[in-house]
């Protein structure tokens, strides 16, 4: 390897792949503003894999969509800043958005049994995301359409080719979808709760599989979940979010062994695990507040046990060594 | 600390669902239109014989040197404006119109509501009992739908004959079986429904679990389709009395007003025709634009 | 798999012993509600005629065996096309249905494509965005081509084409050109004048239902995740809506339009009345009119007959569009 080359390795390696800054998208609906997501920070290097982890309703999809620039209206990317490898995706143009797409940043959805359109057999589903970013014959698509579907581990892919997805099962579909994702080689891939609605042992598999895959090939992961377990061996880096914002970012070890945030305390408390056979399972007091209607402040702060009266106010991200953060008055530092 | 402040919805439990559907029907400007609309058309329909300029079917009143007068014209003798027009025979369109808005209108309510106690006793029973009852009335009911209503219509009134009541009756035959599908459907959604089942155990009585678990959920759905139909009711008497297979000659309703109008329009008297066929789409955009609206704010599938 | 596809003809043959079962049906129900209708030798004689002579007629016509006798002679002859011959003119029915029906079809058959190439593309604009103002004229127009009666829309546009402007005739087919047997007005300059009012009255109506369908199908498809997926996919937004979204709402529309055309071919009824359209709708009024039974009955029989294969045929275009559907035919 020569000097350039690797010098071109050292600044990737300074430079993110992707950098969220202050990105707020909202949703102008009837009953007022719904401040989907209000103020995420995510830094992704290249080949790096992020959980994302929150519960439903605080915004972890629509910060996936966002950086899709899938946001429909009533919704909307209000403020903030997504820089994709040099490029400004909130003021991209539509068309080079689409070009992006499905080639360098891919997307795998939640429910297999929704994503792959019921009337069109498969091989078509997986030539036409080849043939939207390149010039390749329907012959040459089609190799690579075997291909990826040989690299996801599915037996017989000639035959899968000539199904229609009600023939597959949940496991297969999701499958299919990641081999979809990975077809284009992507830099990243975004992956929304992807094994949420498959079986226990279907998920394991498909996890393991990712996890190989993007090693292989180098690709960057968002793993959107609300399950902390799941990411807890997947993940180099986690952030939590809540209500919008995320409140906690570190290295998986760093997150599940030394929570700093009174809410990511409370969600690892609340896993069901040996030591806590036997006890009451910890709960967090309280419900998801309403994003029309947060409380003033520190949005968890009407759930907290540690809150005081500077919660009021809300807190800025707080950067410790180690590239952790977090957003809390009274972190468990 | 309680549980942190929500939003409106609790604030929604407190108003009664008939005061959300009104407001809700309120904030549609063209329902309100079509409402108004109905109201402006019935109100002088049902009044026509004290309200009409001229009884258009006492022949004595007829002054035949009056016949196929264009609109604002002054009769010679009596002196009356005739504002639409005459026909053929002298007739007031202005009164023919009224009384024919009067018997296309008393046709259409009533086919409607026969229909309506017909069809969703028929659906309340087929979903309730079910087995070979369901079966049977079900199948009927779709060889039926599958038949285009006109040609069951034009078949019922070829066997029946002419009149007023065959006509209601052909409507009635035509009608019955939408209401019994719908309010089949919606019954029997909720009749598997774990309340029902469970009222079921208790053996309560049968009737009481129809009138009073089935009938109310089934009320939305019924509303919304006799209002649309009662526009199709005035529709298909209308087409029917211009084919000239429908209400007697002694009674037109608008139907029968256009046809009778159809030779003269050619030659440029289009005033026999005319009026009385916008009086006809008056009355049935008027229902169709509430009834339309209606199914958008009492469907459950809406108003999520 | 294999299994799967013995299935589709299993499930074909099913439907068609269903369908003769119906024609079955009907065809009693409608001869045997037409032999309540009046007396029909009352209109072929003189009022002066004797009894005997009515009797003799009576006889010539079959009229004086029981009902039954009647139905099993009507279909013994209906199985071999014989429905008997018209009171009035003595042709064979079924042969005056047939030379009436390539006008009415011919008819059905250009509001049918008119009402499918304006109602599909309005229809998917009011679906890709309900809100805007065009979106909302769409639909409000929609609620009055289906919402008024067929004959009124005729006579509107009689009075505007035929009457005021003086542009279109406003009535009878126009020069026919004889493909086979068949006469046919659609080649023929003159054809099509005539026929330009009574296809847009029949396909104005159709088309404000196909909007409908169409709407409401883009609307249910519009938010599915497999169209997002495709946008996620970096497919071209034509892509997306060609292919992604047409195939999806093809479903429907194709049931409904495959319907429609059996209620059009019925509605010819009306519009062939308004425009004197000398088609089998305007055969069945005369002949309702005038009582002459075997001509309803054999158009009645011959209606059936075309609705049921219709349904048949809209069920197997189902099949072959839905994939999931061929699944479904194992229940």
């Amino acid at each position: 390897m020569d000097v350039s080359s690797m010098q071109a390795t050292a600044m990737t390696r300074q430079e993110p792949l992707l950098s969220i800054k202050g990105l707020k998208t909202h949703f102008a609906t009837r009953a007022g503003v719904v401040k989907a997501v209000d103020g995420v920070d995510i830094e992704l290097g290249r080949g790096e894999i992020l959980g994302l982890v929150g519960e439903s309703g605080s915004g972890k999809s629509i910060t996936g969509f966002s950086i899709l620039g899938l946001i429909d209206p009533p919704g909307r990317i209000v403020d903030g800043s997504i820089d994709y490898d040099g490029l400004d995706l909130v003021s991209m143009d539509e068309e080079a958005r689409r070009r992006l797409r499905g080639n360098d940043i891919a997307m795998i959805f939640q429910d297999p049994s929704m994503t792959l359109n019921p009337v069109l057999r498969i091989d078509t589903q997986l030539i036409e995301t080849v043939q939207a970013h390149a010039e390749v014959s329907t012959a040459e698509a089609r190799q690579r359409a075997r291909d990826a579907l040989v690299q996801v581990g599915i037996p017989s892919p000639d035959e899968r080719l000539k199904a229609y997805p009600y023939e597959l099962s949940g496991g297969m579909r999701q499958r299919i979808a990641i081999a979809i994702a990975l077809i284009n080689k992507p830099k990243l891939i975004i992956a929304d709760e992807p094994t949420t609605a498959l079986d226990v042992s279907i998920q394991g598999q498909i996890i393991y599989e990712v996890k190989q895959l993007c090693r292989r090939t180098g690709t960057a992961l968002i793993w959107i979940t609300h399950d902390l377990a799941v990411v807890a061996g997947l993940a180099d880096r986690i952030s939590v979010m809540y209500a919008g914002r995320i409140v906690e970012t570190g290295t998986t070890a760093d997150v599940i062994e030394r929570p700093l945030h009174p809410y990511t305390q409370g969600l690892i408390d609340s896993v069901p695990s040996h030591a806590t056979r036997g006890h009451r399972l910890h709960q967090i007091k309280g419900m998801t507040p309403s994003l029309l209607n947060l409380p003033k402040g520190c949005a968890f702060r009407e759930r907290c046990e540690k809150a005081t009266p500077e919660c009021l106010v809300a807190p800025e991200p707080t950067l410790l060594p180690g590239g952790k953060s977090v957003r809390c008055w009274n972190p468990a530092l | 600390m309680s549980t942190p402040v929500t939003v409106s919805p609790t604030a929604d439990v407190e108003e009664s669902p008939f005061r959300r559907f009104l407001v809700q029907f309120r904030e549609n400007r063209l329902a309100m239109a079509g409402l108004i609309l109905m109201i402006l058309l019935a109100i002088p329909a049902v009044a026509a014989p004290w309200i009409a300029p001229q009884n258009p079917y006492d022949i004595g009143s007829l002054d035949i040197l009056d016949s196929q007068m264009p609109p604002g014209s002054v009769a010679d003798v009596s002196g009356i404006t005739y504002w639409l027009g005459t026909d053929s025979q002298a007739r007031d369109v202005l009164s023919a119109v009224l009384y024919g808005m009067r018997t296309s209108l008393l046709v259409a309510f009533l086919s409607v509501t026969v229909s309506l106690l017909i069809g969703s006793t028929v659906g309340l029973c087929a979903a309730y009992f079910g087995g070979w009852l369901d079966a049977l009335l079900m199948r009927i009911v779709d060889i039926q739908l599958s038949f285009p209503a006109i040609l069951v219509a034009l078949v019922m009134l070829s066997v029946l004959g002419q009149g007023l009541d065959k006509v209601i009756i052909a409507l009635i035959v035509v009608q019955w079986a939408y209401f019994a599908r719908t309010v089949r459907g919606t019954a029997l959604v909720e009749r598997n429904r774990e309340y029902v089942l469970a009222a079921r155990c208790l053996s309560l009585g049968w009737r009481r679990i129809i009138a009073r678990h089935l009938l109310p959920n089934c009320l939305p759905p019924l509303i919304v389709i006799a209002t649309i139909d009662l526009a199709n009711a005035i529709a298909l008497e209308a087409t029917l009395s211009f084919l000239g297979v429908g209400v007697p000659v002694t009674q037109p309703s608008l139907g029968m007003l256009i046809a009778n109008g159809f030779e003269f329009m050619l030659s440029g008297q289009y005033w026999i025709s005319f009026f009385p066929g916008i009086a006809l789409a008056l009355a049935i955009v008027g229902i169709n634009l509430v009834g339309d609206h209606l199914r958008d704010i009492l469907n459950p599938r809406n108003a999520q | 798999m294999r299994k799967k596809d013995r299935q589709v003809p299993v499930f074909i043959i099913n439907r068609l012993f269903q369908a003769i079962g119906v024609i079955l049906v009907m065809s009693v129900l409608v001869f045997v509600g037409l032999y309540l209708i009046g007396d029909p030798t009352s209109m072929l004689v003189s009022p002066e005629a004797t009894e005997i002579e009515r009797q003799a007629l009576r006889k010539a016509l079959g009229l004086d065996q029981s009902i039954w006798v009647q139905y099993l002679t009507f279909l013994g002859n209906a199985v071999h096309g014989d429905f008997g011959r018209s009171f009035l003119t003595g042709q064979p029915a079924l042969q005056l249905i047939v030379e009436r029906m390539p006008a009415t079809v011919e008819l059905v058959v250009v509001a049918m494509t008119f009402s499918v190439v304006v109602g599909v593309p309005l229809g998917i604009l009011a679906g890709l965005r309900p809100k805007a103002p065009s979106s909302k004229a769409i639909m409000t127009g929609s609620i009055l081509g289906f919402s008024l009666p067929n004959f009124w829309i005729g006579l509107m546009l009689i009075m505007l084409f035929a009457v005021y402007l003086g542009i279109l005739p406003a009535s009878a087919r126009g020069e026919t050109v004889n493909v086979g047997p068949v006469a046919l007005s659609i080649l023929t300059l003159d054809g099509w004048r005539h026929l330009a009012l009574p296809a847009l009255t029949l396909g104005l109506a159709k088309a404000a239902l196909i909007i409908r369908v169409t709407r409401a199908a883009t609307r249910e498809v519009l938010p599915m995740d497999y169209i997002k997926f495709a946008r996620a996919k970096g497919l071209r937004p034509s892509r997306i809506l060609n292919v992604h979204l047409l195939k999806n709402i093809l479903i429907p529309i194709v049931t409904v339009a495959g319907l429609e055309f059996g209620q059009a071919i019925a509605f010819a009824v009306v519009t062939e009345s308004v425009f004197s359209w000398p088609g089998m709708g305007k055969l069945l009024i005369d002949s309702i009119i005038t009582l002459d039974r075997p001509v309803v009955v054999a158009y009645l029989v011959m209606m059936v007959f075309f609705l049921v294969i219709l349904n048949l045929v809209i069920d197997i275009l189902y099949m072959a569009i839905d994939p999931s559907a061929r699944e479904k035919v194992r229940d």
